[in-house]
């Protein structure tokens, strides 16, 4: 018995449903909502300004520095106490990792741009959902970037490599008996729209390295459609429906 | 600039963007269940002040004073997100006293039936926390928060608890609302320059010289009320703000209804 | 052969490929790799021959030498007063810098700019670690007061000067305000409650519109449905510029004279 059909119908390499939007929040000077089914990510985007702490500034270029938080009341089960968990700031981290290496902050020495993602609800995918709202967010503020970046999660669950999984896929070996207790493989990734080259890259599970490679695969996959939501969204935000008075 | 602008425009009897006195801006607009892992959740906006609240429920075991009560608690999260003038890192005293003047408005109010939270009295009752966090700040936090934890309370429904176990399963909800007795609106007013005015923007609530809000419920009875900023205020002035904080209130009862 | 994928003005996102083969040239805000021209930010797309270049649509404002800005003085030094400019930076402007006359050594800085006050000034001097030095001493350059300072991108300015100045003077004229344009995005308009507001509403329009044709006539037409004025209808010359995208970084006259009828012969 495999893993015939995913939980919530989806085919093995189909997304989840996205919503995005561009310019969520006026007083930033870039913001973005990006929505993966359940998965909710707010961007904004604040500088270039001025670094502190002193010592992290830059004299040959500007600083990116991501903030992560889920709200409260976005966890699946109990409240998530405010503040820094380790979790929160290592997300962070590999954020502004996945998006430094498009980004040019150059014209900006000593400078910081900073981006906060808060998180309304969350169903796995939450640093890739992140990262794609952020994404967004760097580019509606205008700043040089070369390429947009597209962060989703892929994985296997039972003996299936599968797109985008669900915070329910990820525990499959609870829920579908067949799976024989073998976890699920969550492997979050981040890739650079053009060159598919990746910029985030993480994994825990079991699995066979064939099994990885077919996975980033299917990343490519998603990257492109990931992509064509961003693209809209940025579009819209300057010739949909707030542009009509 | 803008400071001394808000302040010329004031003695004149106007506003900087044009308002009344007592107007408040628009959209004003409330959307609940916005959140699927909240029990109940609300987005609240007031022009383009944007916040966003969510209700979370535990079993816990009461106070070793109140055996036969729960709890609520209110926090507001004041996020960088929100504007260049928050910073992350522990609540400032901002957030805190704005949590502690709209949690007074409801706990203390007796707006939540905190003996029918009590599910096994000295063992077990239900403790209620409402979140707030902003989104885009453009003044009136204060009457925002306030309108955004009383819609989140409303939203709310009690999750399963698994009879055996006695554990919550927060990805059932039953259609049990909060024991809500009674419903109050908290209202901001603020003095600027002598007069007294409702939903302030940024500019205004950087030159105000003192504010009063007032949480009243729909028979008119006041719940609470925080006097702040460094000016004083005259008995007159008071009675004013009240009268206007009722007024103001029913206007939002009817949005949120 | 080469292939442009893009048309005059479209708007273009970040990695977008705008142009494909070795004939066409990456302008600026863009960049080639391999056969392909990639767009490296978010703006409106303009084609001059063969070279394609971006308009950004928003971005920060970057200070550059001669650029006459808005600033507020942020905090009183020894020297001078240190000015926040709407940048990440340090801007200085010394006593020296100031004004003609004569400042002597223990006088009291704050009588002649105050912190939080603004003050019309210009670049003098940007170093490689983006350092501003200001002057004060230039003719329009001096404290404002009164009025109120809207903010918006610094690449809209242009925009909201337009060409030759039409789209400045026809907010003027209907509105009655004095306006100064920063070239940092800081704006300073002076006059009648209701005119500022006015003023402010049109500006925030034009940033919100700035990407879209015939911006002018948009304008014209919210400004005479809130002011209820009819003016002559604004006749926009094409001066020949360089390229069509409204963004030359040496904008038209930023200042205006406290005249009603601001003729300025601004530079084009």
């Amino acid at each position: 018995m495999t893993y015939e059909k995913r939980l919530d119908g989806r085919k093995f390499d189909e997304l989840r449903p996205m919503e995005a939007k561009v310019g969520v929040i006026p007083n930033a000077k870039g913001s973005a909502s990006f929505k993966s089914g359940k998965t909710w990510a707010i961007a904004a985007v604040y500088g270039p300004k001025e670094v502190f702490p002193r010592f992290l500034s830059n004299p040959k270029r500007g600083l990116l520095r991501c903030h992560y938080t889920m709200m409260p009341f976005s966890g699946s089960g109990e409240r998530i106490r405010p503040g820094n968990s380790r979790r929160s700031q290592e997300i962070a981290m590999v954020m502004t990792k996945a998006l430094e290496p498009v980004i040019d902050l150059s014209e900006f020495p000593n400078s910081v741009v900073d981006i906060y993602i808060e998180l309304p609800q969350t169903d796995a995918g939450t640093r890739c959902a992140a990262i794609c709202a952020a994404s967004m967010a760097l580019a509606h503020a205008g700043i040089p970037m070369k390429d947009m970046v597209c962060a989703v999660g892929v994985g296997k669950a039972d003996d299936k490599v599968l797109l985008d999984l669900t915070y329910k896929e990820e525990q499959i070996s609870q829920f579908n008996e067949a799976s024989k207790g073998q976890p699920a493989t969550d492997i979050p990734v981040a890739m650079i729209h053009n060159t598919k080259e990746v910029t985030l890259l993480q994994l825990d599970g079991e699995i066979s390295k064939e099994d990885v490679m077919k996975s980033l695969e299917l990343a490519k996959k998603g990257v492109d459609e990931i992509y064509k939501v961003q693209k809209q969204a940025l579009l819209d935000f300057y010739q949909g429906g707030n542009q009509n008075e | 600039m803008n400071k001394q602008t808000v302040l010329d425009l004031a003695a004149q009897g106007k506003r900087i963007d044009n308002r009344a006195f007592d107007e408040y801006r628009s959209p004003i607009n409330i959307q609940t269940d916005i959140s699927w892992t909240a029990e109940g959740s609300v987005r609240v906006q007031i022009g383009e002040t944007v916040v966003m609240a969510g209700v979370k429920l535990s079993l816990e075991k009461p106070y070793n004073d109140t055996p036969n009560e729960g709890g609520m608690m209110v926090n507001v999260e004041l996020t960088p997100l929100s504007s260049s003038r928050y910073e992350s890192g522990p609540p400032s005293i901002k957030a805190i006293e704005m949590a502690r003047v709209i949690d007074r408005g409801i706990r203390e109010a007796g707006a939540i039936d905190v003996k029918k939270l009590c599910v096994k009295p000295g063992e077990k009752a239900w403790f209620v926390i409402v979140d707030v966090v902003t989104i885009n700040d453009a003044g009136n936090m204060f009457d925002s928060i306030g309108l955004a934890v009383l819609a989140a309370l409303k939203d709310a429904r009690f999750p399963e608890v698994d009879e055996e176990t006695g554990s919550v399963n927060y990805k059932k909800k039953t259609d049990v609302s909060l024991p809500i007795l009674r419903e109050p609106i908290s209202i901001t007013v603020y003095k600027v320059n002598g007069q007294l005015l409702v939903d302030p923007i940024v500019e205004e609530e950087d030159v105000y010289e003192a504010r009063l809000t007032v949480a009243t419920d729909k028979d008119g009875v006041v719940s609470a009320m925080q006097k702040g900023g460094n000016g004083p205020l005259t008995l007159e002035e008071i009675e004013k703000m009240v009268s206007i904080a009722l007024e103001k209130a029913k206007m939002l009862r009817e949005k949120l209804d | 052969m080469s292939e442009i994928l893009v048309k005059q003005r479209d708007i273009v996102i970040p990695g977008q490929a705008l142009a494909k083969g070795m004939d066409c040239l990456p302008g600026e805000n863009t960049y080639r790799d391999s056969e392909t021209i990639y767009a490296g930010v978010l703006g409106l797309a303009s084609i001059s021959g063969r070279v394609i270049k971006l308009t950004p649509l928003s971005g920060p404002y970057i200070p550059r030498v001669g650029d006459k800005i808005i600033g507020r003085i942020k905090d009183i030094a020894m020297s001078g007063w240190r000015i926040q400019t709407n940048t990440a930076y340090n801007a200085m402007l010394n006593v020296k810098d100031a004004t003609n006359r004569f400042i002597k050594r223990d006088e009291d800085l704050s009588q002649i700019l105050g912190i939080g006050e603004y003050a019309i000034v210009q670049i003098t001097k940007v170093t490689s670690q983006k350092l501003i030095d200001l002057t004060m001493k230039e003719h329009g350059l001096r404290k404002i007061h009164g009025g109120r300072i809207v903010e918006i991108n610094s690449h809209k300015v242009p925009r909201v000067i337009g060409k030759k100045a039409s789209m400045i003077s026809l907010i003027r004229e209907h509105t009655g305000c004095d306006i100064t344009v920063g070239q940092n995005g800081l704006i300073w308009i002076k006059g009648t409650s209701e005119g500022e507001l006015l003023a402010h509403e049109a500006i925030k329009l034009i940033e919100k519109k700035s990407h879209q044709e015939g911006l002018t006539d948009k304008i014209q037409t919210f400004l005479e449905s809130k002011s209820g004025k009819k003016t002559q209808k604004v006749n926009v010359v094409s001066a020949p510029v360089k390229t069509s995208a409204p963004v030359e970084k040496k904008a038209p006259e930023t200042q205006v004279s406290n005249e009603s009828t601001p003729k300025e012969g601004g530079k084009q």
